[in-house]
């Protein structure tokens, strides 16, 4: 069935990908996909794999999603299972920890995850910290999920990264996928696992297009929480990021590259808990560490880095002090010339990494 | 001499055949005293509703004695948790609930083991009704590995099946109750959640946004506003526009209950339960409490009331005493049989008191289990790099 998709797929995508201004070389054996078609394809295989698995949030159902994102879940599922909720976060979030708690297994949708600090207790207090307290009675089974971050003209309220203050609280698993597959293997294993899971996406991520492997295509694909990827490997140094910016690392590397700079790039996939090995391992090789992110500077995902490889046994691997590449420490604007100075460039990667390798 | 031994034998005598005559009477007594009666409850007031409840509640022997052991156990617990408060073996945050018991007990007797409940902070006695012992519940506050939260949760984090606690953050359980609600009407087995909050949670935004879903979706949830008269330091007048709690639902139907009367609070809460198993979506009810402590254990709770109108309510409206009175004056029972059951309380409450103050607290090797349900096994960082601790499921 999958190869009977590719093959009426791989002719149209070989135009396709000329066509898109960023493309990923195809082959016969995979398949393009969009990170909104791996995200909606997950949770279209979870919800058939568990009757006890369902979405809530706003615009979710009948309008297909306010990103496109659950689209055809409540034509395939219906009113049971794809829950359209009023503009109540704290509410329908709190009833989805509830109903976690009762033994189904919700996917909470914030349309934004700015919204989510109004539900931002339920978040913590009654998923995060319940099985602790309860020392193992209350299990909590709950996904919240939806765009985080800077997306494009939305200036500062709807603009804010939370990857660190979610990663900041035990009890919770964060979890920040870049491609498609990290989209999908990422989200079905958030689903599956037994605990509360928020799921950061990005909103420009959504229709960007990605090779998706045999093995990914499968419905039993999933990846492992707490496992970070190399998603390029090299010899000079160690640039680590999180979601959208793993692309920019990407694109910055091959332009580094060219000057003979090595760049080994490694995604997170999941902010808590953080894969420190794979960022030590790569260290100890590089002995040069830069951290990019989309967010804020202080108390930042960055900056939990650079503590870490400090206090464990990489720091003696160090030849210059880690960076961090950040947002920059202001809300965001709205016209479009400072909107995209007040986020990391590729120019800003490239400059980061000459000055840590000191060329 | 001789004398001596006459009057001894006499009294050893006399007190054989009292106690013959007693163990005569007891079993006499089951025959003799009232298998059930019927009695006149307060009416409650009505908010979108045609009718209430009933005004007339049935209650038999064993449910009386039943009521009156737990409402006993309750009220003894709680003392006892006062007790050791003030000798500092029980610390943080302890809200206590006596004077409230009729509530627990009221709505434990109207729903069925199989429906779900939760509550605030104020929870010792749901934890009691809703199937915990007074051993594990005394051992949770004071912090041992008895504890029915293994020491980790304390007064306010206490769960059961079926209950969800003890919740800290005022308000926010209310969303927790409807969500329970909703997975009982998804897997459809006829269950229902309790959902219950106080006066001054009553004001919550979260609330609101509650009753609107809960209503839209028809959750087979019981909302219950236990109005004591205070939230915390502020009373009712001063913290609401509207202290008609029953009706702050709008939409939602709603009753008005005496919560000190425990046949109302059963007879009310049945009434809303064959609501809710009706498919009729929630229903809101207000029952009117007190309670005889502070809000919590640092509150002495006369600073913001009389003693004069605690006083009161002690004479005038114990839930304890008018359950009593109400059997003993239609001879369904007779003050030695409540005494023995007395007896057999405070036995109880020493024996658990006793447990929560020997056993051991919780081992340091199990402080960062329980993290992650069903996962495998992890490093926690300690309070330095050097420390590396384990945590598992």
């Amino acid at each position: 069935m999958a190869l009977l998709r590719c093959a009426l797929r791989s002719g149209k995508d070989a135009v396709g990908a000329i066509l898109r201004r960023e493309f990923h070389k195809t082959s016969a054996a995979s398949l393009q996909m969009t990170v909104r078609d791996a995200l909606n394809q997950a949770m279209d295989e979870e919800l058939e794999r568990d009757e006890l698995v369902f979405l809530l949030g706003e615009e979710v159902a009948q309008y297909d999603g306010a990103y496109k994102v659950s689209r055809g879940l409540w034509k395939k599922y219906g009113d049971k299972r794809i829950v359209d909720t009023p503009i109540t976060e704290m509410g329908f979030a709190g009833i989805a920890v509830g109903a976690a708690m009762a033994g189904l297994r919700p996917i909470c949708e914030f349309m934004t995850f700015n919204f989510s600090m109004q539900a931002i207790d339920q978040v913590i207090n009654s998923a995060a910290k319940t099985y602790y307290m309860s020392a193992g009675l209350q299990p909590v089974p709950v996904v919240f999920r939806g765009p985080n971050g800077a997306s494009a003209g939305v200036a500062a309220q709807h603009s804010q990264c939370f990857a660190a203050w979610y990663g900041h609280c035990p009890g919770l698993k964060v979890i920040s996928p870049w491609n498609s597959e990290d989209a999908k293997g990422l989200l079905k294993s958030a689903i599956r696992d037994d605990n509360p899971v928020v799921f950061l996406e990005n909103e420009l991520m959504y229709g960007v297009p990605f090779e998706m492997s045999e093995e990914a295509q499968s419905k039993d694909f999933t990846i492992p929480i707490g496992k970070a990827k190399v998603e390029r490997p090299g010899d000079h140094i160690t640039v680590v990021s999180h979601s959208r910016y793993v692309g920019h690392c990407l694109e910055a590397a091959a332009i580094l590259a060219k000057e003979g700079i090595e760049c080994e790039v490694i995604n997170l996939r999941t902010i808590r808990p953080m894969d420190v090995e794979t960022i030590e391992t790569s260290v100890m090789k590089t002995n040069h560490l830069v951290t990019v992110e989309g967010g804020w500077p202080q108390f930042g995902v960055g900056a939990e880095i650079c503590a870490m490889i400090m206090e464990g046994p990489a720091f003696n691997y160090l030849d210059a002090p880690a960076v961090r590449v950040t947002g920059v420490d202001i809300p965001m604007p709205y016209a479009k010339i400072l909107e995209d100075n007040s986020v990391p460039q590729i120019k800003d990667i490239i400059f980061s990494v000459k000055k840590t390798l000191n060329v | 001499m001789r004398k001596m031994l006459t009057i001894i034998s006499n009294v050893l005598r006399a007190s054989t055949k009292k106690n013959g005559a007693r163990v005569v009477v007891s079993s006499r007594s089951y025959a003799d005293f009232t298998p059930q009666a019927s009695f006149d409850i307060k009416g409650c007031d009505l908010h979108r509703l045609e009718e209430g409840p009933a005004q007339q509640a049935v209650l038999t022997r064993e449910e009386g004695l039943q009521y009156y052991r737990t409402l006993q156990m309750m009220r003894r617990m709680e003392l006892k948790a006062d007790q050791l408060y003030k000798q500092k073996i029980i610390r943080g945050f302890c809200h206590l609930y006596d004077g409230q018991e009729a509530c627990a007990v009221g709505i434990e007797a109207g729903i069925n083991p199989t429906d779900h409940l939760i509550t605030a902070y104020r929870a010792h006695g749901y934890t009691l009704t809703r199937g915990g012992t007074v051993r594990e519940i005394m051992a949770e506050l004071t912090g041992r590995r008895g504890g029915i939260a293994k020491g980790k949760g304390g007064s306010m984090h206490m769960y059961t099946k079926n209950f969800y606690g003890g919740n800290g953050i005022v308000g926010a359980q209310v969303p927790l109750g409807a969500g329970v609600a909703l997975a009982c009407k998804y897997q459809g087995r006829n269950e229902l959640c309790v959902t219950l909050y106080g006066d001054g949670a009553a004001n919550q935004g979260q609330i609101f946004e509650t009753y609107n879903m809960a209503s839209l979706w028809k959750l087979p949830c019981i909302f219950i506003c236990e109005n004591n008269k205070y939230g915390m330091g502020t009373s009712v007048e001063r913290a609401a526009a509207s202290t008609d709690y029953y009706k702050r639902g709008d939409f939602i139907p709603g009753l008005r209950v005496d919560g000190m009367d425990v046949l109302c609070v059963r007879e009310a809460t049945k009434f809303a339960a064959d609501h809710c198993r009706a498919g009729k979506g929630p229903i809101l009810m207000e029952l009117q409490t007190y309670r005889y402590h502070g809000h919590s254990m640092s509150d002495p709770g006369v600073s913001y009331r009389t003693r004069e109108e605690i006083q009161e309510v002690r004479s005038k409206s114990d839930p304890i005493s008018m359950l009593k009175e109400r059997m003993l004056s239609n001879n369904m029972t007779n003050v030695e049989e409540l005494k023995e059951i007395d007896v057999e309380v405070r036995k109880e409450i020493e024996d658990a008191a006793q447990f929560a103050t020997t056993d051991p607290e919780p081992p340091l090797e199990e402080l960062c289990n329980h993290l992650f349900s069903n996962d495998q096994p992890l490093e926690v960082r300690g309070t330095h790099p050097w420390t590396k601790l384990k945590s598992v499921s």
